[in-house]
C-alpha cells in the first residue's frame, strides 16, 4: 500500500497506524511525518504518540477522547479524525532530517564480536571497518531501551542475526549489528547484538530535556576513531 | 517530617500515574502498577489525585514514623499493623509518633499503596514522580528504598495527639472499592495478531485458565498453559506495545506486559487487557489463575468510564468530608 493505511485498535487505549507491511524508507517517512504532524497539530486526550518501521501508535486517555467522541466509542472517533487528517496527505511533509555523525571505535578490546563478525563474512576486519563505517544509515524507530536507535540499512555483507545466547551485560555506547539493523546501547544492558564498536559520547542523557540523542528520522553516518581517540573523548 | 526505612521490603519504590509523552524515544512510563489504588490512597488523605505514593509487594517495608501523620493504605491486604495493632486499609489513618508500620502476612492482592497528606518529597523527571529503575531517576534516587534510606515529606502538619495509649486514630471515613475491581474472568480485546491464531488457539484464549509462573514483576507477567500455536509463521515488525499487552512467546506460552514493559515490541500480539481491568491484573501474584474473556471495545470504554466515574465519586466524597474531620481531630 504504497499511499493506503489502516487504522486498528490496539486494545481499548491505543490504536495503531500502518503504513506499509515492508521495511523501507518510503513507509517510515510517512510514519514520521504523521508524528510530527500531531506534535504541532495536538489532539487532547492523546498521551503518546510511538513511530515504529512501519506503524504509528496513538496512545490516549479514553476519558478525554470520550469528551469529544460523545456517543461515538473513542476509538471511531480518534480513527475518523486521523482518516481526514491523512486524506490531505499532500500538507503532511516531513521536516528536514537531522545529520548526526558518530563517532566509533572499532578496535577488538572495545568490540568483542568484530573479528568473528570479519570471519563470519570472510573479511577483514578493516573490511568491516569500511563497510560500517561507509552506509549512511536512517534511524527508524527508537524502543527496546531509553534512547536505544534502530538505525538500517547494514550493508548485505555485514548483515549477521543476533546472538543465540545473549550477553548478560553489553557496555553502554557499544555499537551493534542485528540482522541488516545497527544501534547503540546507551545504558550497560543485557543484549544480542553483534558488537562491533564502542562510542565515547553518549547517547542519553537525563538531564538534557530531550534525554535521547536520536529522534526517529536522523539520517545518521559512523566514523572511525583510534583507541587515543576513544580514551582522550570519552574523559571530557 | 519524613518516615524511616527500619527494614526494607523486597522491593518498594514511588510511583504516580506514569511517565507519558516520552515514548518515542524509548522511555517507558513506569507508573503505579494499580492505578485505582493511588487514586484512592490519595483521596483518603486530601492529596492531588496523582501525587506519588509508595508501592510495596510482599515481604514490606517495615516503617518508622517519629511525628504523627495522615496516611492512608490501598490495595492489596497485607495485614498491615502499626506497633502490632491491625491497621485498616482504605480508610485515613492518623498514625501517632514513635511507632511502627509492619506487614504481616500477604492474605490478599499483590501491591499495596501507602499515601501521606501532602505528599513524599521525590525527584520529579520529565514532569513525573515515577520511579524509573532503568534509568535511575524519579521516585526517591530512581531506586527501590533500602534500610535506613528516610523519606521526607512535602508538608509539615501538627496533629495534637493526646491519647498516646493507641498508636493509631482511625478517621470515620472509608472508600468503597466494590465494583471497581473486576472479579472472574479479565476482559480483553482482541489484538492485532488474534486473527494468526489457529481456531483452536483462539478459542483456548477463552476457555482454558492460565497460571502466573513465578516468573512475574512489574515488567511483565509470564502464564503458563497449554500452548498456544499461530496458524502459519509470522514475520511481526517491532512496532510500539502497551501495559496489558498479551504476547504470544515462541514456546506458544503467553506474556502480559505490566507497568514497566519496554516500549516496543516484536512478537505477535493476540490480546490486550482492556483498561479498567488492568488494576485487576495487578493484584495478581505468583501460582494465581486467570482466564480471559473477549469484549468489544465499546464494553471495555463502558468499563473504563464506569470505573472513572466511580473513583470521581470518590474522589468528590473525600473532598467534602475530609476538612471537616481533619479540623475536628486537629482540635481533640
Amino acid at each position: 500500500m504504497a499511499t493506503g493505511f489502516t487504522i486498528n485498535p490496539l486494545g481499548d487505549d491505543a490504536l495503531i497506524i500502518e503504513f506499509g507491511d515492508e521495511i523501507n524508507v518510503e513507509t517510515n517517512q510517512r510514519v514520521i511525518a504523521l508524528q510530527q504532524y500531531l506534535k504541532i497539530n495536538i489532539i487532547e486526550g492523546i498521551i503518546d504518540i510511538i513511530p515504529a518501521y512501519t506503524t504509528l501508535t496513538i496512545v490516549y486517555n479514553i476519558s478525554v477522547i470520550k469528551k469529544l467522541s460523545r456517543d461515538q466509542i473513542a476509538f471511531k472517533w480518534l480513527q475518523k479524525t486521523l482518516i481526514s487528517i491523512l486524506q490531505k496527505q499532500l500538507i503532511i511533509q516531513k521536516n528536514e532530517s537531522r545529520k548526526l555523525s558518530i563517532p566509533v571505535c572499532y578496535h577488538p578490546s572495545l568490540a568483542p564480536d568484530i573479528e568473528w563478525l570479519a570471519d563470519q563474512h570472510q573479511l577483514t576486519t578493516d573490511e568491516v571497518i569500511s563497510l560500517h563505517s561507509s552506509t549512511i544509515y536512517q534511524v527508524y524507530m527508537l524502543g527496546f531501551l531509553p534512547g536505544f536507535p534502530y538505525m538500517a540499512t547494514v550493508n548485505q555483507k555485514l548483515a549477521t542475526p543476533r546472538k543465540s545466547t545473549p550477553r548478560k551485560i553489553v557496555a553502554a555506547g557499544s555499537v551493534g549489528i542485528a540482522g541488516n539493523q545497527t544501534g547503540i546501547y546507551p545504558f550497560a544492558s543485557p543484549g544480542g547484538w553483534q558488537l562491533i564498536g564502542k562510542t565515547p559520547i553518549s547517547i542519553f542523557d537525563i538531564n538534557e530535556q530531550q534525554p535521547a540523542l536520536f529522534q526517529p528520522g536522523d539520517v545518521v553516518n559512523f566514523y572511525p576513531i583510534t583507541l587515543e581517540e576513544f580514551n582522550h573523548l570519552q574523559e571530557e | 517530617m519524613s518516615i524511616k526505612i527500619i527494614k526494607a521490603g523486597i522491593s518498594d519504590a514511588f510511583f504516580d500515574e506514569g511517565r507519558f509523552g516520552h515514548q518515542q524515544s524509548g522511555i517507558n512510563p513506569t507508573g503505579a502498577m494499580d492505578t485505582v489504588s493511588i487514586k484512592i490512597a490519595n483521596a483518603l488523605v486530601n492529596n492531588f489525585y496523582n501525587e506519588a505514593v509508595l508501592e510495596m509487594h510482599f515481604p514490606a517495608a517495615t516503617i518508622l514514623f517519629e511525628k504523627p501523620a495522615l496516611v492512608a493504605l490501598s490495595g492489596a491486604n497485607f495485614s498491615a499493623t502499626v506497633n502490632d495493632k491491625i491497621l485498616p486499609i482504605n480508610t485515613p489513618i492518623l498514625i501517632h509518633q514513635q511507632t511502627v508500620l509492619h506487614f504481616k502476612n500477604p492474605v490478599e492482592g499483590a501491591r499495596v499503596y501507602l499515601s501521606i497528606r501532602g505528599g513524599f518529597a521525590l525527584q520529579p523527571w520529565l514532569n513525573s514522580y515515577s520511579t524509573n529503575s532503568l534509568i535511575k531517576v524519579g521516585g526517591f534516587n530512581g531506586r527501590a528504598l533500602q534500610k535506613d534510606d528516610i523519606v521526607s515529606f512535602n508538608q509539615q502538619y501538627d496533629y495534637p495527639v493526646n491519647n498516646t495509649s493507641k498508636p493509631f486514630k482511625i478517621l470515620p471515613l472509608s472508600a468503597s472499592t466494590v465494583g471497581l475491581y473486576k472479579q472472574g474472568a479479565l476482559r480483553i480485546i482482541a489484538g492485532p495478531h488474534f486473527k494468526n491464531l489457529t481456531t483452536d488457539s483462539q478459542q483456548q484464549l477463552v476457555l482454558q485458565s492460565f497460571t502466573i509462573t513465578n516468573d512475574n514483576n512489574r515488567m511483565g507477567y509470564r502464564l503458563k498453559s497449554s500452548p498456544l500455536q499461530l496458524s502459519k509463521t509470522q514475520n511481526i515488525i517491532s512496532s510500539a506495545v502497551t501495559y496489558g499487552c498479551v504476547q504470544l512467546l515462541p514456546n506458544g506460552q503467553l506474556l502480559i506486559l505490566m507497568a514497566d514493559h519496554q516500549t516496543t515490541g516484536g512478537y505477535p500480539i493476540v490480546a490486550k487487557v482492556i483498561a479498567a481491568d488492568l488494576v485487576s491484573l495487578a493484584q495478581k501474584k505468583s501460582s494465581d489463575s486467570i482466564s480471559f474473556q473477549i469484549v468489544t471495545p465499546a464494553a471495555a470504554e463502558e468499563a473504563y468510564m464506569l470505573q472513572h466515574r466511580h473513583l470521581l465519586q470518590i474522589q468528590n466524597a473525600c473532598k467534602l468530608q475530609l476538612n471537616d474531620r481533619i479540623n475536628f481531630l486537629c482540635r481533640s
